[in-house]
């Protein structure tokens, strides 16, 4: 236009709408590239990530006879927010068989935070959980009448067997320490809480999967996310093949029937435990599903400690199966040959009585069948004494350590941590260190730990190291670390021992002996030669325990065993015999002696040992 | 002078601007229909959805443009006053046929189809203060010449507020001032609408801060110095004294120096007092400007007096004038209520849609907070937010950037006009865009409160999208013409 005075206005409005531009640009930029906490919140909104749970690994025996397998079962879970008001709520209740007072309690704990830390009312909350597939019934049927209500399908375990229950453990929820620890949980998960279960849980459990959905703003799902690009699938668990004869489990379990005890039976090759059983036990479909925290607790509180796998938890002094070790090292730390005589005075023996009636003086063979206490003791002095007492008990204490270090090569003293066993006592073969603390650097000598001679005293082990140590017997100077899972790589776990293989064949010939004319003799199976020695454990608080450790056939060992009864008595009486039909049924399948084992396994010992 | 003949007009018609009148219809079509996209979606073209009937409105309002650009030039000019009646008849007539949608009272019912009126009323509008504003010998002298265009706007402005409740209809009306402003209209009263708009906001936001020290408020004491500021600034640019701006500056330290001194025995009501400075200050401006005959600070003294007892309104204003949703929305934007589920909940699930976009985008059709419907209006007022998170930050700017180009070409058509009428009329039709730009990606950004009105040729809905087509085709046409024009 011409003489427009204003004209230089333009450039002002056209310059306004480039600033706006500008700056909506500059807001834009500060959206979608600087400020990153967007992306969280629109995932948070659109999509519902749904677990899928895979099914959790079986569980064998080693002859492929499955223990552990799983069942369906289910829960019910609602979405708050698509609870309609013209939900049928008593409908509801019946469908579950629930009181509409259970169902507005059950309410509020999910409603209330505390209780429910991840609580959304815009995702599956779980209602009620495990669940039969008959309880569920009339509410799948009626399912249209009430939205937001979903039955999600999951599992539990379950038993082929009423046996092993310490040694497979149990399944049970994941607490808050499992989560934050591991991220692999959420809410509601289950995860091995003990034994096998516990040990080889990441590889029973699986792989999640997940399915990615899209949720629209009232919270319907509308579809799978990008067609389930995203989603993956559930792995299920890896199965697991124990190292258990269940047959073998099943009778060690029958014979234990009524006592407080355990039975081992280990392999001696491999090293794999054939058979772990522990009394008293449960079954364990007790500690399953919804019944599970209710049982736990009247286990917990039961005063026989069934939860106590004794097997490899409880702790007893060896008592007389400690002098084959006892043996071995003296005769390695050449302190004694098998020609060396000790006498023996019988009852008047000083400062040990020997409890058995044979002659004097004896030799190696004769002690060990004899289970001869003053031998021992002399020999245990003799090995001590070797270098004599020196400067400051100096000489003594030298060969106190290497005694024990010969004692510990055995498993003694120590926890098996390469084992997958999950609960386990070390033990203790006591150290110089704790004597010296005790009775002073120069307070204590060979008589001080007598005791010591014949497994007594200061000395424990759990029943698993009694059968390794038998089973290292066994096998003439090695061990293979006791473990449950088949899988030939733990035959790279070897434990050689420093004994020459002469003096193995010396004690083995004596626990022979045992087992013909010595205490073991009244339990002889038919057609198999075997080892043994028994123990009888003094038990200050009642009772002695009876001990028994073997092994056989005794020319090629099959099964190494070691059997604790606890107030029993004489090893002899009760270890024994359950030690001898373990092994009859592990190398012929059967056990011929049915009046016998009637007999072990309807005597009630302990009037309080139940079978949950 | 005859109407043209349509070869002609093809000739003259302004291709760029069709160019890009057609790019933004159809992308915002695509949006519309990205945005109600789900897996069982049906065709763009099915009438069942909101993208099929756009297509239909957009093939409607194609129609409509060659009409009008079929039609002589010289009808508009000479309708102008007779449509402005008859629109007048019609937004005072909808109130009372209208169905309520969402407290609205501004649709009207004919068969399947509604109708906004008020979409209409801006063109028609436009084209008579146009008329009014070209008549010979018009010329912006005086506030005076400027009272009939102020009610030309005014009228139906107030008509579509009060009676058809629809606030963001009536507020583009004041669009108009950039085009009474471009025609002589004083730069002051645009900086007294932005100080009035800061003003508001800085006392309302902060009004409810106490003073660390003292007694009194932060938006009180920050207003009343920036009065100061303007005050000292006009007084001594009009007025050229020796060290005067260091004295006024000097003294009001001075003066609140004394105060916090006083203030450690006796609390000393800051507010008050620097009310009392901006009083004295006005006084002292007044004195200058009858002593050196400089009337035109009197206009300082008065308005920073006014603007003393704006301050002290805004409050009332804000509680009792606005509605509550108006005032919770102002809230939300100022950032003085967390309100995600309620009065906030548009405005952040916005800022998550574009936000979660990036800096390419989620991908046409791939956007979840879109398709789950998490934006409300999302094909109407918040389409923009399908923008952000379908095509991320690349695509934002482009749109923005096209609009820019579209609303400068304008500006440009406006430029080149030998009639008055054409060129008021062409800055009007600019504006207008402008403000719905301004209003509508401000809101969806989150800068400013929301008020519902669509964004051009992208919100579905066939009254905005032919009232904005109707207002473009006429400047076509008539921008066709130009060469034709006399005057």
């Amino acid at each position: 236009m011409i003489n427009d005075q204003f004209y230089r206005r333009r450039y002002i409005i056209s310059g306004i709408a480039i600033g706006i531009v500008l700056i909506y640009i500059i807001r834009l930029f500060y959206l979608q590239v600087i400020d990153q906490s967007t992306q969280d919140q629109a995932e948070g909104n659109a999509l519902v990530k749904q677990t899928i749970y895979p099914s959790r690994g079986l569980i064998y025996d080693r002859n492929g006879e499955l223990l552990v397998f799983n069942q369906p079962i289910y829960e019910v879970t609602l979405v708050m927010r698509e609870m309609k008001d013209d939900w049928d709520t008593t409908r509801f209740c019946q469908c579950l068989q629930i009181t509409k007072a259970d169902f507005d309690e059950r309410l509020s704990e999910i409603k209330d935070r505390r209780k429910n830390r991840g609580y959304s009312p815009w995702t599956p909350q779980v209602f009620i959980s495990q669940l039969k597939k008959e309880d569920i019934a009339t509410l799948q049927e009626a399912l249209f009448m009430f939205p937001g209500v979903q039955i999600q399908k999951r599992t539990l375990r379950d038993y082929t067997y009423n046996a092993a229950a310490q040694v497979l453990g149990s399944v049970g929820e994941v607490n808050q320490n499992d989560i934050d620890r591991d991220s692999y949980y959420a809410r509601g998960d289950y995860s091995g809480r003990d034994g096998l279960e516990r040990t080889y849980e990441s590889a029973l459990r699986g792989e999640k999967g997940v399915e990615i959905l899209l949720r629209d703003s009232r919270g319907r799902i509308q579809g799978k996310y990008q067609e389930g690009k995203q989603d993956s699938a559930a792995q299920a668990g890896t199965d697991l093949y124990t190292t258990l004869d269940i047959q073998l489990q099943m009778l060690a379990e029958e014979l234990l029937n009524g006592k407080i005890g355990s039975v081992v039976a280990i392999e001696p090759k491999t090293g794999e435990i054939l058979a772990l059983a522990s009394s008293p036990t449960w079954n364990p479909k007790v500690l399953v599903g919804k019944e599970r925290s209710k049982n736990y607790n009247l286990l917990l509180n039961d005063p026989t400690k069934p939860l106590l796998n004794r097997a490899t938890q409880a702790t007893y002094p060896p008592g007389s199966t400690f002098k084959t070790i006892q043996a071995l090292v003296c005769l390695e730390q050449g302190a004694i040959t098998s020609e060396t005589l000790y006498p023996c005075s019988g009852p008047g023996s000083t400062p040990i009585k020997c409890t058995h009636h044979h002659g004097s003086p004896v030799a190696l063979l004769k002690a060990i069948e004899q289970s001869c206490n003053p031998y021992f003791w002399c020999a245990f002095r003799d090995v001590l004494q070797k270098d004599g007492y020196g400067k400051n008990n100096e000489d003594f204490r030298k060969r106190y350590e290497l005694w024990r270090n010969d004692v510990m090569a055995f498993g003694l003293g120590q926890k098996f941590t390469d084992s997958d066993i999950s609960e386990q006592s070390a033990g203790s073969i006591p150290s110089t260190k704790m004597y010296d603390k005790y009775y002073g650097k120069t307070g204590w000598k060979a008589i001080t730990i007598r005791s010591l001679s014949i497994g007594q005293g200061e000395i424990i082990a759990t029943p698993l190291q009694l059968a390794n140590q038998a089973a290292a017997i066994a096998n003439e100077g090695y061990y293979i670390t006791p473990h449950l899972n088949k899988n030939d790589s733990m035959l790279q776990h070897i434990h050689k021992l420093d004994i020459d293989k002469q003096y193995f064949e010396v004690v083995k010939e004596g626990m022979h002996r045992v087992m013909v004319y010595g205490t073991g003799r009244h339990f002889p199976i038919e057609g198999i030669e075997t080892a043994g020695k028994t123990g009888t454990a003094q038990n200050p608080h009642g009772k002695d325990h009876a001990i028994f450790i073997g092994f056989a056939p005794i020319e090629d060992p099959q099964i190494a065993v070691a059997v604790v009864v606890e107030n029993a008595g004489f090893g002899a009486t009760w270890a024994c015999p359950i030690a001898s039909m373990v092994i009859e049924q592990y190398l012929t399948g059967e056990v011929k002696r049915k009046d016998l084992r009637k007999r072990i396994a309807t005597s009630i010992l302990n009037e309080g040992v139940k079978k949950w | 002078m005859r109407a043209s003949r349509s070869g002609n007009i093809l000739q003259h018609v302004d291709w760029p601007t069709i160019g890009m009148f057609l790019v933004l219809v159809i992308f915002g079509w695509m949006n519309i229909y990205g945005a109600s996209y789900t897996y069982d979606q049906t065709s763009i073209f099915d009438f069942a959805n909101r993208a099929g009937k756009q297509f239909v409105w957009i093939l409607g309002a194609l129609g409509l443009g060659g009409i009008l650009l079929m039609i002589d030039y010289k009808t508009y000019d000479m309708l102008a006053y007779i449509a402005y009646g008859v629109m007048l008849a019609l937004l005072l007539v909808t109130p009372f046929v209208a169905h309520d949608i969402k407290g609205s009272l501004s649709w009207i019912s004919l068969g399947p189809v509604s109708l906004q009126p008020a979409e209409f009323a801006k063109c028609i509008v436009a084209l008579a203060v146009a008329k009014y504003m070209s008549q010979y010998e018009y010329k912006v002298r005086s506030w005076r010449d400027l009272i009939i265009p102020f009610v030309l706007i005014g009228v139906p402005a107030l008509i579509i507020m009060v009676l058809q409740k629809e606030t963001g209809s009536a507020l583009v009306f004041a669009a108009f001032l950039l085009v009474f402003y471009r025609q002589g209209m004083s730069g002051y009263v645009l900086l007294s609408g932005i100080a009035a708009v800061a003003l508001f906001i800085i006392s309302i936001r902060w009004g409810g801060t106490a003073l660390p020290f003292g007694s009194g408020n932060v938006g009180i004491l920050t207003c009343m110095l920036l009065l100061m500021i303007v005050e000292i600034f006009f007084v001594c640019r009009d007025h050229k004294m020796k060290y005067q701006p260091l004295i006024l500056c000097g003294s009001v330290a001075v003066i609140y120096g004394i105060a916090l001194i006083v203030n450690i025995w006796w609390t000393v009501p800051f507010g008050w007092l620097s009310v009392g400075i901006v009083g004295a200050l006005a006084i002292y401006i007044v004195v200058v400007s009858l002593y050196f005959r400089k009337y035109a600070l009197l206009i300082v003294a008065v308005f920073s007096l006014a603007c003393v007892g704006y301050t002290q309104a805004c409050d009332f204003v804000f509680n009792k004038v606005l509605q509550p949703h108006q005032r919770i929305r102002i809230e939300v934007l100022l950032g003085m209520k967390e309100d995600p589920a309620g009065a906030g909940y548009n405005v952040n699930q916005a800022r998550i849609a574009i936000g979660s976009g990036r800096f390419l985008g989620k991908g046409y059709k791939n956007g979840t907070q879109t398709n789950m419907q998490f934006v409300p209006e999302q094909d109407t007022d918040f389409i923009f937010c399908t923008v952000g998170e379908e095509w991320g930050f690349v695509g934002s700017v482009a749109v923005l950037v096209v609009y820019l180009l579209f609303i400068l070409r304008l500006f440009h058509i406006a430029e080149r006009q030998k009639s008055i009428f054409t060129q008021i009329y062409a800055y009007s039709v600019a504006s207008i865009f402008l403000f719905h730009l301004t209003i509508n990606v401000g809101m969806v950004l989150g800068l400013l409160p929301i008020i519902g009105i669509p964004l051009p040729f992208f919100s579905y809905g066939g009254s905005s999208l032919w009232g904005f087509t109707l207002l473009l085709f006429i400047l076509l046409r008539l921008d066709a013409a130009r060469m034709e024009q006399l005057r």
